[in-house]
């Protein structure tokens, strides 16, 4: 079993037929992800990419029994969507759109404690490059055959950099179980220690990769958690060291503004917790090599 | 986004915030009919600009005249304030704010945030005012109490009567206080805003409650639906290098080294530049140009990268993914065709195609230098600095 998703994953498309939504959609169905329609309010019983549009994701879910989407939605009405999603009984949405507000973002989040902790949809991103199983299912828009299938599991905010990890990985015979991108966004679905919580179960999964930055607690908060609860090896790499602080790096949260947010505190915070520090970027791929030899 | 102290403390004031008397003007003539207007004996000129710590860099003068008030305001406009915040090339002051003078019992310090771990808004006060929240945490720690406001249902009264007492505000000033925390959260909220802060927050001799200085940030993504707020912006308090890359989509931020970059991603970007300064050298910026890297992208980039002056190598990264290297080596040559490249210019393309790109470049009148890995294009771009 991969974690978030699995190979016949029933999989919606929201904002299906935008420019962007069919683009992916597309892609994602070309490298078998099982796209079972779409939602696009007021396209309702029309065909697209040869899969039903509806015009209500609980319509959608009820005549496809899907379980998982992706929004593909402008960032204005991102936060409507995604809770929209959690109320038709979608398990997994990924939002990789990029721009939106903070405050809605809270909202989001406040809004999903309605449900129970069985019933309650896990949020991927927003800006974000979504989750792949290599081999199995894609729900994102990264280039899927620079994935091999393997048994690493990677975490990055970053998408670029998450894919840059997963070709150095390949250039080394090494593959892939899960990458699940979280996003640049200060406040976002799911945290590092959200989804390293998964990986330590995920029978799939040897070791981890996090890719984390500059900017806010999560990367240090899934550290303290991996010493304390994990046996599975985390490997980390912190991009930003040049970074002034207290100015936006790209990502809305990719700020230093406290101790303990800076790429080098970051590293030393995180190499207390136990976990392998890649020395660059540029050996990403090594460091997860040598991590697993000494296994 | 940030705005001017006196933009601040107008949308407070709107909140309920009481502040001050004052008026913003733009010439020495105007600020002395402003001082009259206002009245009183004692004024305070205030530089406008986006930073704090002015007072430390000249920028805030008190004054016992109308006829001083308009010296301070032309000795002040047109001026570059240098503060520990600005950076060694300051900003520059084109408007003065002319404010009665208070008379100060006690400073207090009252600061709303984003916080990232409790995903809430942290109301953070202290009897401590004056001093930036940095110097409080590090010199007066328990000083300083703090209250987490539910999103869903907004800052309740208790909250502010708490901090308010919490301050040691005595009673019969405390609806007041609470008023005054509750305008600021409210304004946090309501607005779409990062980062609210008054400091100091006075109580005056008169015992009335005052916002004696203001600072707002407010949330990008959110400038959609605050044409108010985003009206207030203004340019002449960016880098002309951001306001130029902001103006045209592209996310940059001007940093003191030489070697230029051009990056698709936030995160690739961030990584490129540590490994450029792991190989010795320092980034002249930052600089993502969308995971898609679109030509059109790489033609903008190309002309606000050659407006730094600083830069003496130019280091292109770009990682493609769902576009190609092929599709990005074409726009990348079809750029150089408009833009003169006058410094060395190295090029690593990595992902689909990459051979193929390659290829494009190699067979172009393109002079650059090709590069495989991250570290290899750091190193070379170090190199060709000598």
């Amino acid at each position: 079993m991969a974690v978030v998703i699995q190979k016949d994953t029933k999989i919606l498309i929201q904002g299906f037929t935008g420019k962007m939504g069919t683009f992916h959609a597309d892609e994602m169905i070309k490298y078998g992800s099982n796209v079972v329609g779409g939602v696009t309010p007021g396209k309702g019983g029309q065909k697209h990419l040869d899969r039903p549009v509806f015009n209500t994701v609980k319509d959608a879910v009820k005549h496809t029994g899907a379980t998982a989407s992706i929004l593909f939605v402008p960032p204005a009405f991102a936060a409507d969507s995604a809770m929209e999603a959690a109320d038709a009984g979608i398990k997994t949405c990924v939002a990789i759109v990029d721009g939106i507000p903070s405050h809605d973002m809270i909202r989001i989040k406040r809004y999903m404690r309605r449900y129970s902790r069985k019933e309650k949809m896990t949020l991927v991103g927003p800006n974000c490059a979504g989750i792949i199983s290599p081999g199995k299912s894609m729900l994102g828009i990264m280039p899927g055959h620079i994935y091999k299938e393997g048994r690493v599991g990677i975490i990055s905010r970053s998408g670029t950099l998450g894919y840059e990890a997963a070709q150095q990985l390949k250039n080394l015979n090494i593959g892939v179980s899960t990458s699940v991108g979280i996003g640049g966004d200060p406040i976002n679905g799911s945290s590092f220690r959200d989804i390293i919580e998964k990986f330590e179960t995920d029978d799939e999964t040897d070791v981890i990769l996090m890719i984390g930055e500059i900017g806010g607690p999560q990367e240090v908060a899934a550290g303290e958690f991996a010493k304390d609860n994990m046996k599975k090896p985390v490997v980390g790499y912190i991009a930003g060291l040049t970074a002034p602080k207290g100015r936006v790096m790209g990502h809305a949260g990719a700020i230093v503004s406290a101790y303990g947010e800076s790429a080098v505190e970051k590293v030393e915070l995180l190499k207390e917790c136990g976990l392998t520090i890649s020395k660059n970027p540029s050996v990403m791929g090594e460091t997860v090599k040598e991590v697993l030899s000494k296994k | 986004m940030d705005i001017h102290e006196y933009q601040a403390k107008e949308i407070l004031s709107n909140f309920g915030v009481t502040i001050p008397r004052g008026g913003i003007v733009y010439s020495p003539e105007t600020a002395e009919n402003k001082a009259r207007e206002i009245g009183g004996s004692k004024w305070v000129v205030k530089a406008q600009i986006h930073s704090g710590a002015r007072g430390k860099a000249g920028g805030i003068i008190i004054c016992n005249s109308p006829l001083e008030v308009a010296q301070a305001t032309d000795k002040l406009l047109g001026k570059k304030l240098v503060t520990n915040q600005t950076g060694p090339e300051g900003k520059i002051v084109n408007r003065i704010y002319i404010e009665e003078a208070t008379d100060i019992e006690k400073e207090l310090y009252l600061g709303l945030v984003f916080d990232r771990s409790s995903e809430s808004i942290m109301v953070v006060a202290s009897t401590e005012g004056g001093m930036s929240v940095e110097e409080i945490a590090k010199d007066k720690p328990e000083s300083i109490i703090r209250s987490k406001i539910e999103v869903a249902v907004g800052i309740q009264n208790f909250q502010a009567r708490e901090l308010a007492f919490g301050l040691g505000i005595e009673p019969e000033l405390i609806r007041r206080a609470s008023e005054t925390i509750i305008g600021c959260a409210k304004a946090f909220s309501e607005l779409d805003a990062t980062m609210v802060e008054v400091n100091p927050l006075v109580i005056s001799k008169q015992k009335q409650i005052l916002a004696l200085d203001c600072k707002m940030s407010f949330d990008n993504n959110a400038m959609f639906r605050r044409d108010k707020v985003s009206e207030l912006r203004d340019k002449t308090q960016e880098d002309e290098k951001e306001v130029f890359a902001s103006d045209r989509g592209l996310n940059y931020v001007s940093l003191e080294g030489n070697i230029g970059n051009i990056i698709n991603g936030a995160g690739l970007a961030m990584a490129s530049m540590d490994m450029i300064k792991l190989a010795g050298g320092e980034p002249a910026n930052f600089l993502d140009v969308g995971g898609g890297a679109t030509p059109e992208k790489i033609v903008k980039a190309f002309r606000l990268i050659t407006m730094d002056k600083k830069v003496k190598v130019i280091l292109v990264n770009i990682f493609a993914g769902i576009n190609r290297c092929d599709w990005v080596a074409e726009g990348i040559v079809q750029a150089l065709e408009k833009i003169e490249i006058k410094v060395p210019l190295v090029i690593r393309l990595a992902g689909t195609n990459v051979e193929k790109g390659n290829k494009i470049l190699q067979n172009s009148k393109l002079n650059y230098i090709e590069a495989n890995t991250l570290e290899d294009a750091a190193n070379k771009a170090v190199a060709a600095l000598k």
